[in-house]
């Protein structure tokens, strides 16, 4: 939380330059850092920190699962890892990192996607929904109730993933057969074999129309 | 993922005028080939540039040709009204690739251009003229199941990986581009190229010239087409052979016909002497069947893909069966 709060405060401190400021300032800073004194004290400071952040982070303004937050990025940061590693939301699962489980799916502007193949960068302004904001506070959504009755999941780790492409797959229409929900839930690879179990559900909450 | 500079753009102008001043520069759409790379350390942009604010999001019916932007997603044009009424062949090429999630953010320009899965071009450690021109070709010794059987050269046996590029390349599309020089319109058939002794280029884009859109002109196909994807699991996998199938059929008589395969070649391959040999003859089997061995003429097989020359056949007679509602 502290780390937290310093990092942010740090942020907005650096938000009103411009990477041509820091770069700048970055040539000041190599000049004082020949006194040993003055390169202490840069270093206390955290200066070298700052600059790079500066040069390398982008802003980044996202809703996830309906808060706001503002915030810089590095333009190598996927979204999956902002919200795993930055934002805490473990919820949403890093199997492969390569877009081929499907484990890290989460919707953007109510799509369904690969947070592990997209950066977060190309989501400025964009509407995320991860697992952890699927329920109504403590009333699970339908199709979490249906995994849980229907047996959809044995480790678990790709029930995240799963779920929000179920609920997508519903959504797009793509859930009126067996056959189809097999097809279009194929981007989701269950390493326990839960297949029939998730099937069951999805076509349960379909078939229900709760969604 | 080695770091670089992310830079949104909101004009063409501006997108050429990146990659003009900045040879490392790339553009990015959906990300989910150039980011995969990126993170293989296979690609390492110094600069992408991300096209996904460019106006190149509509499809058109035109006068006489379906009209598709850039930037496009898969998933929305696989089920675009105008696209399944007029060109399903797309369709069901583009349903048939990746997966819904990956469908809902690939675009037209990136998958004409996603580069091949050769495990060798991804394994940074082995040599891969593609990758590292000069540095020779591990799968021309190495585990070639997935590669090439047509066009290829002892520089290169990496095949395309698309679905769409198939559909597309019997479909006859244009592709067009812009760059410094202006505006150019490029055959899908000379967009993708043969290895040759520069496997590195995978087709004839310059450096400094973007997508913005692909046109087909409109055929009397869309009642018998047919894309048949051959591959180790039933959905969510690359084609071991696949083949796209496009027929004019009057009665049971072939007025004009279209046949392209994947998984083949270095570029979507046209089957056009098949073509020719069934164009004004009988939908029968035993036509599909001249006309496979036909399409067959100059394969070579590698050490671990020799199944493809029979699997290739086989799959375009399938295929032309189901097109045309042939059975026997
Ligand atoms: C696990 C997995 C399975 C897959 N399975 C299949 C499959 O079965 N069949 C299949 O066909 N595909 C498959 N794909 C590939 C997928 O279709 C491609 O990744 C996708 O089409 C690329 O589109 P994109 O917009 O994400 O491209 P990006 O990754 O954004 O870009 C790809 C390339 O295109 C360039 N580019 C993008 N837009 C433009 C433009 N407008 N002008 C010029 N250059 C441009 C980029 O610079 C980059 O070099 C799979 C992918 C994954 C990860
Ligand atoms: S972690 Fe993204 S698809 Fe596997
Ligand atoms: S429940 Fe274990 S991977 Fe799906």
């Amino acid at each position: 939380m502290i780390e937290n709060n310093t990092r942010e405060k740090e942020e907005k401190e650096l938000s009103g330059n411009s990477r041509r400021d820091f770069l700048k300032k970055s040539s000041v800073i190599t000049a004082i850092a020949l006194t040993p004194v003055a390169a202490v004290k840069a270093s206390d400071l955290k200066l070298d920190e700052k600059l790079s952040d500066a040069i390398e982070q982008m802003p980044l303004s996202i809703e996830i699962n309906g808060q706001q937050h503002n915030l810089k990025v590095e333009p190598r940061t996927t979204l999956l890892d902002l919200l795993r590693e930055r934002l805490k939301l473990t919820g949403t699962k890093k199997g492969c990192d390569q877009g081929q489980c499907g484990a890290c799916t989460v919707h953007i502007d109510g799509v369904r996607a690969l947070s592990c193949l997209q950066l977060a960068v190309m989501n400025d302004g964009a509407k995320i929904t991860t697992i952890e904001g699927l329920s109504d506070g403590d009333k699970l959504h339908p199709m979490q109730e249906a995994f849980i009755k229907h047996d959809g999941f044995q480790c678990g780790y790709c029930t995240p993933g799963q779920i929000m492409s179920a609920v997508a797959c519903i959504h797009e229409g793509h859930a009126n057969s067996e056959t189809e929900i097999r097809e279009f839930m194929s981007g989701n690879i269950c390493r326990c074999g839960a297949y029939a179990n998730i099937v069951n559900a999805i076509k349960e909450v379909k078939e229900g129309g709760a969604i | 993922m080695n770091n670089f500079q992310y830079k949104r753009v909101s004009s063409p102008a501006a997108a050429i005028a990146e990659l003009s001043k900045d040879p490392a520069a790339k553009l990015v759409a959906g990300g989910t080939n150039l980011i995969d790379l990126m993170k293989y350390g296979v690609m390492a942009p110094d600069k992408l540039v991300d096209v996904n604010h460019l106006s190149f999001d509509a499809i058109k019916k035109e006068e006489r040709s379906l009209y598709i932007g850039a930037t496009v997603r898969n998933a929305v044009a696989a089920g675009n009204a105008d696209v399944l009424k007029y060109q399903p062949l797309l369709s069901q090429a583009m349903l048939a690739g990746a997966s819904a999630q990956l469908r809902n953010k690939a675009t037209m320009g990136g998958n004409l251009l996603q580069r091949t899965r050769c495990g060798y071009f991804y394994d940074i450690s082995a040599p891969c003229n593609k990758r590292v021109p000069g540095s020779g070709c591990a799968a021309l010794e190495g585990y070639n199941r997935m590669h090439a059987i047509f066009g290829a050269s002892s520089s290169c046996i990496a095949v395309n990986p698309s679905d769409m590029n198939v559909a597309l390349t019997a479909l006859d599309a244009t592709i067009l581009v812009s760059g410094p020089k202006g505006d150019r319109k490029i055959p899908v058939s000379e967009f993708h190229r043969l290895p040759g002794t520069h496997p590195e280029l995978d087709t004839t884009l310059d450096r400094k010239e973007i997508i913005t859109g692909l046109v087909i002109p409109d055929n009397n196909f869309a009642a018998h087409t047919t894309y048949l994807k051959v591959r180790d699991r039933i959905s969510y996998a690359f084609a071991l052979i696949s083949v796209a199938v496009a027929i004019d059929l009057d009665g049971t008589a072939i007025r004009d016909i279209r046949l392209a395969m994947g998984g083949v070649a270095h570029k979507p391959w046209r089957l056009t002497e098949a073509e020719q040999l069934l164009k004004g003859k009988q939908a029968t089997v035993e036509n599909f069947k001249m006309a496979a061995e036909l399409a067959m003429k100059g394969a070579k097989a590698y050490e671990h893909n020799a199944f493809k020359l029979k699997l290739a056949p086989n799959t375009m007679i399938q295929a032309l069966k189901t097109a045309s509602g042939v059975k026997a």
